[in-house]
């Protein structure tokens, strides 16, 4: 391996305030060979975003400055260059692209100028020459009809296929090291298995070294071949991917493994890391920086600063069990894991069963309006024909990518959104019909979690207040004192303390924003709440904690669950059904363990398999779907599905397939399950 | 801090314009021998064509500036932000009729419409009121508009929906509160661009009438005499500066100031 590319050495990145320097990015240091990938793994804050700027010199503010460090790249100290030339580097040596191909892409020029501006700033190509090569790096990730798509514009195409165009960008200087920054988080499980794919394939063909940003284990345990763990600004842990996943080292690493929700920890809470990332100071620090949330700290970490142990061949780890001289006091190092919460005896799966909410056929249509006189011109089916229904006590996960119309099911449900037709029928109420003040008062019963706890509370209104409103409002508890009394026992019961009711939502953390969200849906002591993707803003540790508090709350209070999530996982841990949504209807519904363990409809296969997985060494086939979730408005005859299945067959285009019930209880709409 | 210097401007506007009356102050005294008598010759800032003062002419003109200005802009600010919020809560056809009238009364230049009215309506101080109140609600409502049109659906809302809070409660807890800083912001613009306003009226005659001082109608005597002795416009105009540069900076420092967020931060 001396095909070094890039060899950073002590980078440290700080940004200049008035109480002092605050150290974000500290004493980084790694290296990338050609053709091999790094991963940066690390919680939102920990720096890795900045360490990628640092690197290509582009610090987002003017506080930011590199203190220290060396970059070398191919035999050059990045550092050290003047301006001009390091302009050269960025994109020719060293390309990068970013989360968000939305914005990324300037909306007034077609991807081909786009494309052809970066060509012609790393290469002097001219004319008919430029424009071949344009589409030929167009061909190289993946575009079908190059030379059309060159002259659309970026709203014109879809998200993966944006983040194509940037990768085709990155590449047109044909740079010896990509740096992707978190390049999939904004991508649909199934989108995301095609671009890594491509990220692979190019690797592959061109011999590019990649520094993989993220904070996925998922997506480090697909592409990575070296693994550095970053937390609070500094790598705490490096290793060959397949060691990490074998065994991480690092307390941290750990505690990342055991808060992430799967099926084999059904039931059991999730190992939470307690407390939070300390800090930047300018003061700096005096210990380990994990100490304060580590189980396994002892007095010596608080007191002085651990540095990198090697602990194995090309394994690194920053904490002071692994360190020659005080190893004996944690006994033999990786043996001292504790480990997670003792497995519970399972729960029974089939609890009491009195139906709480039954959804008929129901249907969301918006209409297209056209011209002058607003003719209705066609419908957008955002959900069309969705039946469910959910038992007291229970938990069903709708699924699905984004677009699919889970989020409409759940606002027709709350009758936010009038559905066109179908039936809704809650505790025995049919809610379509209720209006007015009746449907105001059996509001009390359902409530909802929103996806951004920061969009989802009045900013203006205290956090006591907002809690209050509910029970105000409905008038669940007239008398102020108890309803004070009742805040803080909410409060209490989500985990936050009670001096958290008089301060403002943007006081708080993510996390605890949305356990504020929490506590005011249970004021008015709802059967049901809806949770839509009430954990996909958040952090792994974090998600963990929320779903710890979600599921010892159903235990206490017995309230049932619509649980609306594109990530799976969480659906294994913690639903009892689930309902696998595409293009406005369900496909595959049934037992959590029976569709997810051995999923029938070719969808539900495709979106299970497109899942990286995190078992260390096993690189399963991905079912690949080629292109795009469909327009609703324009949905392909039949079966919405055949487009993009694998295993279409020329009647899937004729007509839509009728539910079929399995021997499992399960239900499949899809031709190779025919209706009995 | 660079918000002492416009409050103090301000503050002497707001003082000189609630004590006046209680000033002794004689704006229509009439000194023949002092006539065009520039500042510091027996009265502090000068004599007019006539031989009146102009240092009480221009604290009787404030009173006049401030009290127009602020009936207007509360009158409108109610008006418009009432009439706007309500139009994109309730939507549908209530909200296109009320956009088409925005848009009707947005069609005509703001000072040229003032005119017309006040021409119409006659010279006086109600009808000047009446006049900018017509002419100042539209801006108002369409911001009103806008910024509920962005709230309507965001996710607080649907939450309070949810928790069967009423239209009322949801427009007054839930969005008034939100849309009150860019209004509040605006009203402190629209203070300064009513004292223009009025003296504009004043100015071409109708706004109130001599030989009661107003800055407008105090610029137009002088602009006769601007050769010979410039501070009869020098005066007025500098007033009019003052004011309206303070409430302009006021309304600057305001509006960093309305943002909790940015507040805390600091």
């Amino acid at each position: 391996m001396n095909d070094l590319v890039l060899k950073v050495e002590g980078l440290t990145t700080c940004f200049d305030t008035a109480s002092g320097s605050l150290y974000a990015v500290d004493g980084v240091g790694f290296e990338i060979c050609r053709g091999e990938t790094l991963a940066l793994l690390g919680e939102s804050g920990c720096g890795k975003s900045l360490t990628a700027f640092s690197l290509m010199r582009l610090l987002p503010t003017r506080q930011a400055r590199i203190a220290a460090g060396r970059v070398v790249l191919g035999g050059d100290d990045l550092l050290a260059l003047p301006e001009l030339r390091m302009r050269d580097i960025r994109g020719n040596r060293m390309a990068m692209i970013f989360q968000e191909p939305m914005t990324s892409l300037n909306p007034v020029m077609t991807v081909g100028e786009q494309i052809a501006e970066a060509v012609v700033r790393h290469g002097k190509l001219r004319g008919r020459a430029l424009a071949s090569r344009v589409i030929e790096l167009l061909d190289a990730v993946g575009i079908p009809d190059a030379a059309q798509r060159s002259n659309e514009y970026p709203h014109m195409l879809s998200g993966g296929m944006k983040q194509r165009i940037m990768i085709a960008m990155a590449l047109a200087g044909e740079p010896d090291l990509l740096i992707a920054d978190e390049p999939t988080t904004a991508l649909d499980v199934t989108i995301q298995a095609q671009v890594l794919e491509l990220m692979r394939d190019l690797q592959r063909s061109k011999g590019m070294a990649i520094l993989l940003i993220t904070h996925d284990l998922g997506v480090v345990a697909e592409m990575a071949d070296r693994v550095a763990v970053m937390y609070a600004g500094q790598i705490v842990e490096q290793a060959e991917s397949r060691d990490f996943f074998a065994s991480p080292c690092h307390p941290y690493s750990r505690k990342l493994f055991d808060s992430l929700p799967t099926i084999a920890k059904r039931h059991q809470p999730l190992a939470i890391i307690k407390g939070n990332v300390p800090p930047l100071t300018a003061a700096g620090y005096s210990g380990c920086r994990f100490a304060t949330r580590c189980d396994m700290a002892k007095a010596l970490c608080e007191g002085e600063i651990p540095q990198l142990q090697d602990a194995g061949p090309g394994r690194a780890v920053r904490c002071f069990a692994y360190d020659d001289r005080y190893r004996g006091q944690w006994g033999d190092g990786a043996s001292a894991i504790i480990p997670a919460a003792a497995a519970r005896p399972q729960q029974q799966e089939s609890g009491a069963d009195g139906g709480l909410l039954a959804v008929r056929d129901l249907k969301v249509y918006f209409k297209i309006q056209k011209g002058l006189f607003k003719r209705t011109v066609g419908h957008i089916k955002a959900v069309d024909g969705v039946s469910i229904s959910i038992g007291r006590g229970r938990t069903l996960a709708l699924v699905g990518e984004s677009g699919c119309g889970k989020t409409t099911v759940a606002k027709a449900i709350l009758q936010l959104q009038r559905p066109t037709s179908g039936s809704v029928l809650f505790n025995d109420v049919e809610l379509t019909t209720l209006g007015g003040e009746a449907l105001r008062r059996s509001r009390a019963d359902f409530q909802i979690i929103f996806q951004d706890p920061y969009s989802s509370m009045n900013p203006r209104m205290l956090v006591g207040d907002i809690i209050q409103e509910g029970m105000i409002a409905l008038g669940v508890e007239p008398d102020p004192k108890r309803r004070a009394l009742k805040v803080d026992e909410l409060l209490q019961q989500v985990g936050l303390p009670p001096e958290a009711k008089g301060r403002y939502p943007h006081e708080f953390s993510g996390g605890q924003r949305q356990r504020v969200c929490i506590a005011r849906a249970l004021a008015v002591n709802p059967k049901l709440i809806i949770c839509d993707e009430p954990t996909s803003a958040l952090d792994i540790s974090v998600q963990a904690q929320i779903l710890n508090l979600l599921q010892q709350l159903q235990r206490t209070t017995g309230v049932s669950y619509l649980f609306i999530t594109h990530n799976l996982s969480v659906v294994a841990y913690l639903a009892d059904e689930v309902a696998v949504m595409y293009l406005g209807r369900i496909v595959e519904q049934g037992r959590v363990s029976d569709v997810l363990t051995a999923p029938r409809h070719p969808y539900t296969q495709a979106l299970i398999s497109a899942i990286p997985v995190i078992d260390a060494g096993t690189r399963r086939e991905t079912i690949r779907l080629e292109g795009d979730l469909p327009s609703p408005a324009n949905p392909p005859t039949g079966c919405h599905f055949h487009v993009r299945c694998p295993q279409a067959r020329p009647e899937c285009s004729l007509q839509y397939p009728e539910a079929a019930i399995l021997e499992d209880g399960r239900m499949v709409r899809c031709v190779l399950y025919p209706r009995r | 801090m660079r918000i002492w210097g416009p409050t103090a401007i301000v503050v002497v506007w707001l003082l000189m314009a609630v004590l006046g009356p209680w000033l002794p102050l004689a704006p229509n005294h009439i000194e023949l021998e002092h006539i065009l008598a520039g500042p510091g010759s027996g009265a502090l800032l000068g004599f007019d064509d006539l031989g009146r003062s102009l240092w009480d002419r221009v604290v009787v003109g404030a009173q006049f500036s401030f009290f127009v200005s602020l009936l207007v802009v509360s009158i409108s600010l109610s008006a418009g932000t009432l009439i706007g919020a309500s139009s994109a809560y309730l939507g549908g056809w209530v909200d296109h009729v009320i956009v088409r009238i925005i848009d009707i009364f947005l069609a005509f230049p703001g000072i040229l419409l003032a005119i017309a009215l006040a021409g119409l309506l006659g010279p006086g101080l109600s009808n000047i009121v009446i006049a900018l109140s017509i002419v100042g609600w539209v801006g108002f409502a369409r911001l009103a508009r806008a910024q509920v049109l962005s709230l309507r659906h965001r996710e607080h809302v649907q939450a309070a929906q949810m928790l069967g809070a009423g239209p009322l409660r949801i427009i007054v807890r839930h969005l008034l509160p939100l849309i009150m800083a860019p209004l509040i912001v605006e009203a402190t613009f629209a203070i300064a661009g009513i004292v223009i306003a009025e003296a504009g009226l004043s100015f071409l005659g109708l706004g109130i009438q001599p030989p009661t001082p107003s800055w407008g109608s105090m610029i137009r005597d002088g602009s006769r005499y601007m050769l010979v002795s410039p501070h009869m416009v020098l005066v007025p105009g500098i007033a009019l500066i003052l004011v309206v540069l303070a409430v302009n900076l006021l309304g600057d420092r305001l509006r960093d100031r309305m943002d909790i967020r940015l507040r805390e931060r600091k």
